[in-house]
């Protein structure tokens, strides 16, 4: 469709639209939010009791030896690199009972919302990808959309697939290109892969519900009960990679470096 | 109220509906998306020239796309609602009648079975164009087929129950309007 594969098309449609729906949509939400604020204070109450659990106080060490390590990414002893920026945002208008499912977020390019963000939950769950910016709203292309795709992993292993959707049911998607050899269990946790440019590593995506092969191929197909309830959604974080570009770039070149060389040896 | 006044708030109030609450319904089943919204072009008053629905029918749909990211799905139905509307009502009234003189679309001014009829057929195809549209992107053909009888029998319901809920008062041509 028109709008859909022309980017030109697709920004001019969205740009105008998303400004005007966004303001009645929050007029909308803020109505909604009476109807879901306790759960979304049990959700923001259990990632603040994970947080409080990571705290060094908690930590009692049984000989002076030893030395707490930050464990981030150096760049020398001095700087410390950061990989990622999470921004708050609310969600103002939800589906999922289409098979493109998209949620509106109400911070846009004026708040550093960029395209390709990761979108997670109050709870560290994933919930989708930013595809779209308006200077005051974005939006965001749900786990529940047909054409989504998620570089997941397999906790317990680490063995990495793709996390997709079918479009038939909004309480869970599929882990496909997991190989049969791997030993997965039900209620196994699936969650983001250390190789995905967009998703911050070993964030929850869901938990496996159901296991069944894939005759076509070697793997199985895994169903996947999502962490994210998406009918009561509210608060979300946008995180966005300072290094994707830099990443991409570098793969860009290097494919471009070896197409070179391979053409030297001849 | 004038006609104008009416159909503005009558647009507001069935996109509201169908944005902020049939969109947000609670799952039930893949198959069921309730759609109403188009309603609204079914109740436009029968001296709205063929040019004027059509004008009509595109910004209902454009609107409704905007809230719900589509793009261009339901614009697209909506006119193709707008236009095959004046056909199917042409059919549906006795011609050379001289007693009727409705002045929009109702149960009592065409008779049960005959609106039912002209529901049913611009539901049909309302939504054979929508899910034709989405599934060229997504899906098996018998899909197809079964989202389209599914989504018209639950618009057919919903359309039964407004019209139900909400008698319109019988509206005559008067010649003063």
């Amino acid at each position: 469709m028109l709008f859909s594969y022309n980017q030109f098309h697709r920004a001019a449609f969205l740009g105008v639209a998303s400004e005007f729906t966004g303001k009645v949509n929050t007029q909308v939400d803020k109505l909604d939010d009476y109807f879901h604020q306790s759960e979304e204070n049990k959700r923001v109450h259990r990632m603040n009791d994970s947080l409080l659990n990571l705290l060094k106080a908690n930590f009692s060490y049984p000989d002076t030896a030893q030395k707490i390590v930050t464990d981030s990414l150096k760049l020398d002893t001095i700087i410390t690199v950061r990989r990622y920026v999470w921004r708050d945002a609310k969600v103002v208008y939800n589906t999922v009972n289409a098979e493109q499912n998209y949620l509106q977020i109400n911070r846009g390019s004026n708040y550093g919302i960029k395209d390709d963000m990761a979108v997670l939950s109050s709870d560290g769950a994933v919930v989708g990808v930013v595809v779209n910016v308006s200077p005051n709203f974005s939006e965001v292309m749900s786990l529940l959309h047909v054409q989504s795709s998620v570089s997941a992993a397999h906790q317990k292993t680490g063995n990495l697939g793709k996390v997709e959707w079918d479009g038939k049911d909004p309480r869970t998607v599929l882990l496909k290109g997991i190989s049969r050899s791997v030993e997965v269990k039900v209620g196994d946790s699936v969650v983001t892969s250390r190789y995905s440019y967009n998703f911050p590593p070993n964030y929850l995506i869901g938990t496996v519900a159901q296991i069944t092969n894939d005759p076509a191929t070697g793997f199985y197909l895994l169903k996947v009960k999502t962490a994210t309830n998406f009918t009561g959604i509210q608060q979300v974080f946008v995180v966005e990679n300072l290094q994707r570009e830099e990443q991409l770039q570098l793969s860009k070149d290097t494919e471009k470096k070896m197409e070179k060389q391979k053409n030297k040896q001849r | 109220m004038s006609d104008l006044v009416k159909n503005i708030l009558r647009l507001i109030l069935f996109l509201t509906v169908q944005v902020f609450v049939l969109n947000k319904i609670p799952f039930l089943h893949q198959f069921i998306v309730p759609y109403l919204y188009f309603l609204f072009i079914l109740w436009l008053p029968f001296s709205i020239s063929s040019f004027g629905l059509l004008v009509i029918g595109f910004l209902t749909g454009l609107l409704l796309d905007y809230f719900t990211w589509t793009p261009g799905l339901h614009t697209a139905a909506c006119l193709l609602v707008a236009y095959a509307r004046p056909f199917v009502i042409s059919l549906l009234i006795p011609k050379d009648n001289e007693e009727f003189n409705y002045r929009e679309p109702s149960p009592r001014a065409l008779g049960w079975a005959p609106y039912t009829v002209y529901a049913f057929v611009l539901t049909l195809f309302h939504h054979t164009y929508l899910t034709l549209l989405q599934w060229l992107q997504f899906g098996s053909f018998l899909q197809f087929l079964i989202k389209i009888a599914a989504t018209t029998a639950i618009s057919m319901l919903l359309i039964f129950t407004t019209e139900l809920l909400f008698p319109r008062k019988v509206k005559y041509r008067t010649n003063t309007a």
